[in-house]
Order: structure tokens, then C-alpha cells, then sequence
């Protein structure tokens, strides 16, 4: 009982943000993520059809899959009608789009953006590479799984996946969201010390607060 | 009528006003769609964008200026509107228009957009004020020929007050600003397309370069109140033209018709054209409209 309750401390204290100078460390806040608990569940209901029927992305164009969500846009797909459209500020967008392998050096980037969205926040990770490496499952500067790292919804498996099949992930992901069962937000703040140690075990240059507010 | 009876009215006439202004938005972009030979998001696709803003569970804030941008930005588009009337002749829709409130209308229109780079520049993103610099010039030099029109206006019907301007172009279709200042309205609405930010002046927003501009760092909430005030000041700055230069509205149906054509004249200049730089975007509204409002002057003045 008494340990149980040194861990709720623990969780409560502040990040150290050691990859930081002393200067730096007064410019970026040192709070920990915290779980926020859907309200009441007729007015949840509403909030995630609202979710699912406007879904803002921020494609991150880390591989090929990038060049799949363009046509998205065009007249043969129309991603709009779905209410899916883009969004260049990862401030304001809901859905993060991993377009592909991740290497070590976009972990970091994607990390930030994953962190800097503001939750309920839902990703897609698009073709094989995302879930177990792909064609690069042997490469030594790409992540074969990034599920590790950030949590995920939806998978689209295929190497590369076609539009089709994207918009098929983008259905998907509306009936988990509608469901009530694309929590990755709440996954991420409960899990946070597990996904930073792996974060921190592959990226050797951690020149950023441990949690990018 | 006692104020609380006119305050009554004035929330009926806001919300009426945000909801029109929200779904010109979601028929504008259902257009362009059609153009495009796609379906399109449905109409009321920017309702649900702000009920899902307004959803999000977290929101980070970056200081006291923060929260007031958003703030003062819709105070902005809410000032605007209130001192419009917006139906001829309405009790309902009359809002506070009282002598003088063109000016105070016009000094609402600048309101908001600097409360709005105070908040942003707290946010410290380095495109928020790279967006209010082209925002704030672009706005300066529109504001130009608008003054130009507004005063060739005055002169015209000796009065700032919107419902004596409104009520000096009833009776005949020929009454209308547009026929009897053809200058005037040239220039102003040369001065709307940069108001309503759609191509060739979309430089302020620029979604490609400077990622969405000045509301870049506009989370949750915030950004929710953003997307309800530009329902309600595309709505205002609709019926303020509308009042001004096309004789005004005696009943609702006459007034979203009207409001709806003006809104498509940047609608179909926006399609037409490409966008300019900002220092192209300035050069333009101080050389063709300026002129041209000059001219509105000299020709109510002396003609």
C-alpha cells in the first residue's frame, strides 16, 4: 500500500528535462501528461461522433506513403467528404499521418509533432515499414516498430497501400473514435515512462524537453 | 423599448448572423468542390469543425495576451456586427445602430485584427508574427480605399449613420449607392477582397509558406472561438457592404441573397486569380483603388 503510493508520487513530480542546458530548462515547462477521463457518456458520445466527423491531419511525410495521401485530395478520391482535411500546424490537427519508415532522425521529429498535437489525438501509420520495419526491417538507422514509440490506431498494412485503402484506415479509424476506443492520448500519459524509455533508448541526441508541451 | 428588450433582440441577431455567416462558409467550399468535380464536405462541415475544437480535452496556453487574442478578436467581429443593422425597418434586427456608428463600425473592423497579433505574438511561433506583419500592412492599405468610399459616401447623404444611408437608398433600385457612386463602390469592394483574405490577398493565412499565419499556435478552444468569429465577421462585413453600397435589406430573404452575391464577387476573384506577394498585395490597394476612391470624392464633391 505505502509503495503503491511513493509510485503515485513519483508520478506526480516533474520531468527532469536533463537533455536540456540550465538557461533552456527555465523556457520549457517540466509538467507530466496527465489522463483525462471522458465526461459523461451521452455528452462523450456526441464529442467523438463530432471527433470522427471532422478529422484534421498532419501528414507527416517520413517515406514514400507520403505520396499517397496527395491524391487524397484530388477530384478521384475527395478526402472531403468524409470531413478529413489537412492541416498544417500540428497545434491544431487530430489525426498524425506516419507516411512510412521512420528513421532515427525522424523519430525525434515525429516525437514532437506526436506530443505538440492536443489530445483526444488519433495516427495512422501507413504502410508495412510502421509495423514491422517492411524492406528495412534489417536497416541500422530505422525503427522497425513504431508502436514503441507513439501509440497507434489504426495500421494500414501494404507496401505502399493504395488511396483506397487509406480511406478505408480513415473509416476505421472514425467507427474506433465513434466507439470510443481511439484513446491513444490517455495510453500515451499512462504509459509515459515506457514510451520515453524506448524513445530515449534509440535517440541518442535528446536536446528537448521530455515532453513537448 | 427598454434595453434589455433590444439586448434580447441583439443575441437573436448575433446568432442568426454567426450561423448565416458559418453556412455561406460550408455552400462556398461545397461550390468549389462542384467546380472541382468532387462532392465535397456537406454544408455544415464548419459547425462540426467547432463543436470538435470546442472537444478537445487539453488546451495549452502561453500567457495572460493568449487568452485575450482570441478574445479581443471575436469582441472584434461582435462590435462589428452589433452597431450594423442589419434589416431595414426591423425591430429585431436593428441592433444599436445610432448617428456616427459607421465609424466605430470601421474602427471594430481594425479591433479585432490587433488584439488578435498581441495574443499571437505570445505564442512565439516565429510564422505568428510573420503573419500579422503581412496582416496588419495588408490591412492598412485596404483600409485606404475604404476610407476614401466611406467619406465620398458621408458627403453624399451628410450623415455616418448607417440606417440614414440605408434609408437614403430606398424606393427605387436606381437609389442605390451603385448607381449613384459607381466610384465609391468600385473602390470598396476592390477594398472587400482584401478584407475577406481570398486569393489574390490570401497572403496573410498562406497555408503553404507560413503554415495558417497569425492563429498558427491556436489550440482547442481558442482556435474554436477564432472559427465562430469569422462566421460573424464575414456575416457583418457582409451586411455592413450590403447597407452601404446596395441599398440594404427590408426583409431576410432580400438580405441573404444580396449578402450571398457580394460574398461570391471574392468568391470568383479568388477562383480567377493567383495570389499575390505582400508587397505586391500593398503597391495594388495605394495605386488602382485609391485612385479610384479619390475620383468618388471629386465626383459626389464637385460633379
Amino acid at each position: 500500500m505505502e509503495k503503491k503510493d511513493i509510485n503515485e508520487v513519483e508520478k506526480q513530480m516533474n520531468l527532469a528535462n536533463d537533455g536540456l542546458s540550465d538557461k533552456e530548462k527555465t523556457l520549457f515547462s517540466d509538467a507530466r501528461p496527465q489522463v483525462v477521463p471522458p465526461v459523461h457518456k451521452i455528452f462523450e458520445n456526441f464529442r467523438n461522433w463530432a471527433r470522427a466527423q471532422s478529422l484534421w491531419m498532419l501528414a507527416f511525410g517520413t517515406g514514400c506513403g507520403a505520396i499517397e495521401l496527395r491524391p487524397l485530395m484530388t477530384s478521384r478520391y475527395d478526402m472531403s467528404r468524409y470531413g478529413i482535411a489537412p492541416r498544417p500546424s500540428p497545434r491544431q490537427s487530430s489525426v498524425f499521418i506516419i507516411g512510412g519508415y521512420a528513421s532515427l532522425k525522424t523519430i525525434k521529429r515525429i516525437v514532437r509533432s506526436y506530443e505538440q498535437m492536443q489530445g483526444p489525438k488519433f495516427v495512422i501509420a501507413l504502410g508495412s515499414c510502421t509495423i514491422n520495419g517492411g524492406m528495412y526491417y534489417d536497416s541500422y538507422y530505422t525503427i522497425n516498430r513504431i508502436d514503441h514509440y507513439i501509440p497507434v490506431d489504426i495500421y494500414v498494412t501494404g507496401c505502399m497501400p493504395r488511396p483506397e485503402s487509406l480511406l478505408a484506415g480513415f473509416n476505421k479509424l472514425k467507427e474506433r473514435i465513434r466507439a470510443g476506443r481511439a484513446d491513444g492520448m490517455n495510453k500515451y500519459a499512462e504509459n509515459f515512462d515506457w514510451y520515453k524509455k524506448n524513445q530515449k533508448r534509440i535517440i541518442k541526441d535528446w536536446n528537448m524537453p521530455d515532453y513537448n508541451w | 423599448m427598454d434595453i434589455w428588450t433590444k439586448i434580447f433582440y441583439a443575441v437573436i441577431s448575433v446568432v442568426i448572423a454567426t450561423i448565416y455567416g458559418l453556412a455561406l462558409g460550408g455552400v462556398v467550399r461545397k461550390i468549389y468542390a462542384r467546380v472541382h468535380g468532387r462532392y465535397g464536405p456537406p454544408v455544415w462541415q464548419p459547425f462540426i469543425d467547432i463543436i470538435k475544437t470546442h472537444a478537445k480535452r487539453v488546451a495549452v496556453s502561453h500567457g495572460i495576451m493568449f487568452y485575450l487574442g482570441p478574445v479581443f478578436r471575436f469582441a472584434g467581429g461582435l462590435g462589428t456586427y452589433l452597431f450594423i443593422p442589419v434589416i431595414f425597418g426591423s425591430a429585431v434586427f436593428a441592433n444599436f445602430s445610432m448617428a456616427g456608428d459607421l465609424l466605430l463600425v470601421m474602427y471594430f473592423i481594425f479591433f479585432g485584427q490587433l488584439g488578435m497579433a498581441l495574443g499571437a505574438g505570445e505564442g512565439g511561433h516565429p510564422y505568428s508574427p510573420l503573419g500579422i506583419a503581412r496582416g496588419l500592412s495588408q490591412m492598412t492599405t485596404f483600409e485606404v480605399p475604404f476610407a476614401l468610399s466611406v467619406i465620398a459616401l458621408a458627403i453624399q447623404y451628410h450623415t455616418l449613420n448607417i440606417t440614414a444611408i440605408v434609408a437614403a437608398q430606398q424606393g427605387s433600385i436606381l437609389n442605390w449607392t451603385l448607381f449613384t457612386n459607381p466610384f465609391a463602390v468600385v473602390a470598396a469592394m476592390i477594398s472587400m477582397l482584401g478584407m475577406n483574405m481570398h486569393s489574390p490577398f490570401s497572403i496573410v493565412l498562406a497555408p503553404q509558406e507560413i503554415p495558417i499565419g497569425p492563429p498558427i499556435e491556436m489550440n482547442s478552444s481558442f482556435l474554436a472561438t477564432l472559427q465562430t468569429n469569422r462566421g460573424l465577421f464575414v456575416a457583418a462585413k457582409l451586411i455592413l457592404f450590403m447597407n452601404l453600397y446596395f441599398g440594404g435589406a427590408t426583409n431576410l430573404v432580400v438580405m441573404i441573397v444580396k449578402t450571398f452575391l457580394i460574398y461570391m464577387f471574392s468568391v470568383f476573384v479568388g477562383a480567377a486569380f493567383p495570389r499575390f506577394r505582400p508587397e505586391q498585395a500593398m503597391r495594388f490597394f495605394l495605386k488602382w483603388p485609391t485612385i479610384i476612391g479619390i475620383i468618388s470624392i471629386i465626383f459626389v464633391a464637385y460633379l
